[in-house]
């Protein structure tokens, strides 16, 4: 498909030709910031750089914190306290490395359903999309072998537990988990690749990144409408758009500004507030916590893996289906990965026309239950297992999944879409009113 | 706008919220209004001494606080000892040297001792790995002006010993009756027929640490077993986060700081916008 139509970089002295020729690298900084963006995005459309900017932070703070860290199970909880204690800044460098990860979660979920609310997801985005799951995959992986890197009771017990998930594979299971822990069970093999690999998923995550915004600069962004930008010229693009520098740069600045007062507030008055004490114990192997409870961003797909004991009826459906190979256990580690699978399926889910939620009336009611879906996901995540918090996670689960494989591809052929505006331009002047075009009359005062 | 920053606001409470409920759990701790509290808050350095008198006095003879350098009691934003003090503090200890394998006095970049007993936890950061439990101190938003709740916690395991329960009036036990004490053991006829436990507290291996005057202040101050819990629970808020006032000055300065941007960047937005954007109609 076309990219929307807009000026490209023209060198104009020698040297500029001369490296143009050679490596087109200023165009490409011109292309990136005069980039065509609509001019309609809402608020909800900052969340890609507070993204960026996190993972910037969480990048350059670890690279520090990694000089003064020790992988090693007798080391490694001291270092951390040698970090804490010693290091100048050091405890500030950790504090906001450690909330870093809850604002890049935080971030990324809000811009997920920001997408899944605005049709971000539909064609011509699925690659988009698609990208972006693997981003969240690997965030999620990072973020899981981070925490274990401190070598506290949280830590290792949660290592203990996520990787006996993959123990519950049938057949192969207990080999891989060998595989992933380097030995029997949690013990220094097992820190020392987590470490390894903490420190290369954040480029690959940034190698992704760079492929996600390659892909949507390829189909241009979605915006609230879902109306695409107009390509017809170049003057009928600039109507429904504005470049990316300085309207939309300047606006996500101010932006994450404010998340960052936010952010500083909580990393300076309490940083310990999204963590687990339990984890100001060093790891012992032979003393198990009361309640191992993930990290909070984990707490949805843990309730979900949770959600399906043994004594649900399609656990025992599938067990009897399968002549046993699939237990209950299994069952919740499948459940969990389908849920983020069914997620990256939206696009080929969603069977409506219309892109954007604003005009489905219908899927306006499913998705805002969608959202309150997650939130007591959860929090029955961070529950004992047990009544009520048991059939709460089950009917929570089984919404999740009833909204993308049923809801969504029924919607499309029931609902009866609103009208859409004809152009971004139509809606953007709806709101805001038109301005005259340059060179025109100013304004009268108001 | 405001519709969406109010939409984020009750978004990011929702998923906090989760967090805070996973703390409540066992006997009410009650709250302790200490100095360092708050985002004002800053640590009673003569508090901090008069903990270290504790600590050194009463705590020491089981507990060990090893990840705690013993210069770090000269530094800003913790007691503040004088130099020669910490010198002669550290002096009291004999430790084996690392290189030499030969036993000398301490000295100040040594740390604290280990535990002296086996069982004995390390009191290093024994503030930080009790805080928020036993609600509703602590956990949740409260954090932000009533502390951790680490100090409470400990404050209330000193001054939490009773005579046990009637219900436990035929058990045998090495341990002591603790009514804020959660992880110890209780007696089978403490408990329903489900195995909940019908009492408050378990029994706790360490016995009473602390009685009236066990120590005598310098600085005069009366040394009940109330005023005893708190320095010490003070103290050990400070040996686990040693860091606290400094951290909250950066964060005070990145706060301000990031204000006063985000106002700047507001007014170049709205200046750059007011360009692009026509009289609001809607």
């Amino acid at each position: 498909m076309a990219g929307i139509p807009h000026d490209h970089y023209e060198p104009k002295t020698g040297g500029e030709k001369w490296l143009h020729k050679r490596l087109p690298i200023v165009g490409l900084a011109y292309d990136v910031l005069t980039f065509p963006t609509p001019r309609n995005l809402n608020w909800m459309w900052i969340w890609g750089i507070v993204l960026t900017f996190c993972l910037g932070l969480q990048i350059i703070t670890g690279i520090v914190l990694v000089m003064h860290y020790t992988p090693h199970v007798d080391y490694a909880f001291a270092s951390v306290e040698h970090i804490m204690r010693n290091v100048n800044g050091g405890y500030f460098i950790r504090y906001l490395h450690q909330n870093g990860a809850s604002l890049f979660f935080f971030a990324v979920y809000l811009h997920i359903f920001r997408g899944l609310y605005y049709g971000s997801y539909k064609a011509p985005r699925e690659v988009t999309w698609i990208i972006g799951m693997l981003i969240y995959l690997a965030m999620m992986a990072t973020a899981f072998m981070g925490y274990v890197l401190p070598w506290g009771q949280m830590s290792f017990w949660g290592a203990t537990v996520i990787t006996g998930l993959f123990g519950a594979i049938p057949g192969i299971g207990e080999p891989i988990q060998t595989w992933l822990l380097g030995g029997p069970a949690v013990d220094n093999a097992t820190l020392n690749r987590f470490f390894s690999l903490h420190y290369l998923l954040p480029f690959v995550i940034a190698a992704l990144v760079a492929v996600h915004i390659w892909a949507f600069h390829t189909t241009g962004n979605n915006n609230p409408t879902g109306v695409e930008v107009r390509r017809g010229s170049k003057e009928e693009a600039e109507r429904d758009t504005l470049p990316f520098w300085p309207y939309f740069v300047i606006k996500d600045l101010f932006a994450l500004a404010v998340i960052l007062a936010i952010f500083f507030a909580v990393v300076g008055f309490m940083p310990n507030f999204l963590g687990h004490p339990d984890n100001y114990i060093q790891a012992n192997a032979l003393s198990t916590p009361a309640h191992i409870v993930p990290e909070w961003y984990f707490l949805p797909f843990y309730a979900i893996l949770r959600a399906f004991t043994a004594d649900v009826w399609v656990v025992i459906a599938a067990e009897w289906l399968s002549f046993g190979i699939i237990d209950a256990k299994f069952f919740g580690v499948l459940a969990m990965f389908g849920a983020i699978a069914v997620m990256a399926l939206a696009p080929w889910l969603d069977t409506s026309s219309v892109r954007s939620g604003r005009y489905r009336p219908m899927f306006k009611w499913w998705f805002a239950l969608l959202c309150v879906d997650f939130v007591v996901l959860a929090w029955v995540g961070a529950m004992p297992a047990e009544e009520p918090y048991a059939t709460i996670s089950l009917i929570a689960s089984a919404y999740w999944f009833a909204y993308f494989l049923v809801i969504l591809p029924l919607l499309g052929v029931i609902e009866k879409p609103l009208a859409q505006p004809a152009t971004i331009e139509e809606d953007f002047n709806a709101h805001y009113g038109s301005k005259p075009a340059q060179g025109y009359a100013a304004q009268p005062a108001e | 706008m405001f519709r969406k920053i109010t939409l984020t606001a009750v978004s990011a409470l929702a998923l906090t919220v989760g967090t805070a409920f996973a703390a409540g759990e066992g006997p009410a701790i009650p709250d302790v209004d200490f100095a360092h509290e708050g985002p004002f808050g800053r640590f009673d350095q003569f508090q901090l001494q008069r903990g270290l008198q504790v600590y050194t006095e009463v705590c020491s003879a089981c507990h060990g606080m090893k990840f705690v350098p013993i210069r770090t009691l000269a530094d800003e934003g913790g007691p503040m000892l004088p130099e020669d003090q910490v010198r002669a503090y550290a002096a009291q200890f004999t430790v084996t040297d690392a290189e030499t394998g030969e036993d000398r006095a301490g000295l100040e970049t040594d740390h604290f001792p280990m535990s002296a007993m086996e069982n004995a936890p390390d009191l290093s950061l024994m503030a930080k790995a009790r805080a928020g439990f036993s609600g509703p101190y602590g956990s949740g938003m409260n954090q932000l002006f009533k502390g951790m709740g680490g100090a409470e916690y400990i404050h209330a395991i000193l001054m939490g010993y009773e005579e046990p329960p009637e219900c436990a009036a035929d058990f045998e036990s090495d341990g002591y009756y603790n009514k804020y004490f959660a992880k110890g053991a209780i007696p089978d006829s403490c408990k329903d027929e489900h195995g909940h436990s019908t009492i408050e507290g378990s029994w706790i291996a360490m016995p009473q640490p602390l009685s009236d005057d066990q120590v005598t202040y310098a600085d005069g101050t009366a040394a009940t077993m109330d005023q005893m819990s708190m320095d010490v629970s003070a103290f050990l808020m400070w040996a686990a986060e040693p860091k606290m006032m400094a951290r909250k000055e950066a964060g005070f300065v990145s706060v301000i700081f990031l204000i006063l941007l985000s106002t700047l960047l507001y007014l170049t937005n709205k200046r750059l916008w007011a360009g692009v954007k026509g009289r609001k109609t809607a």
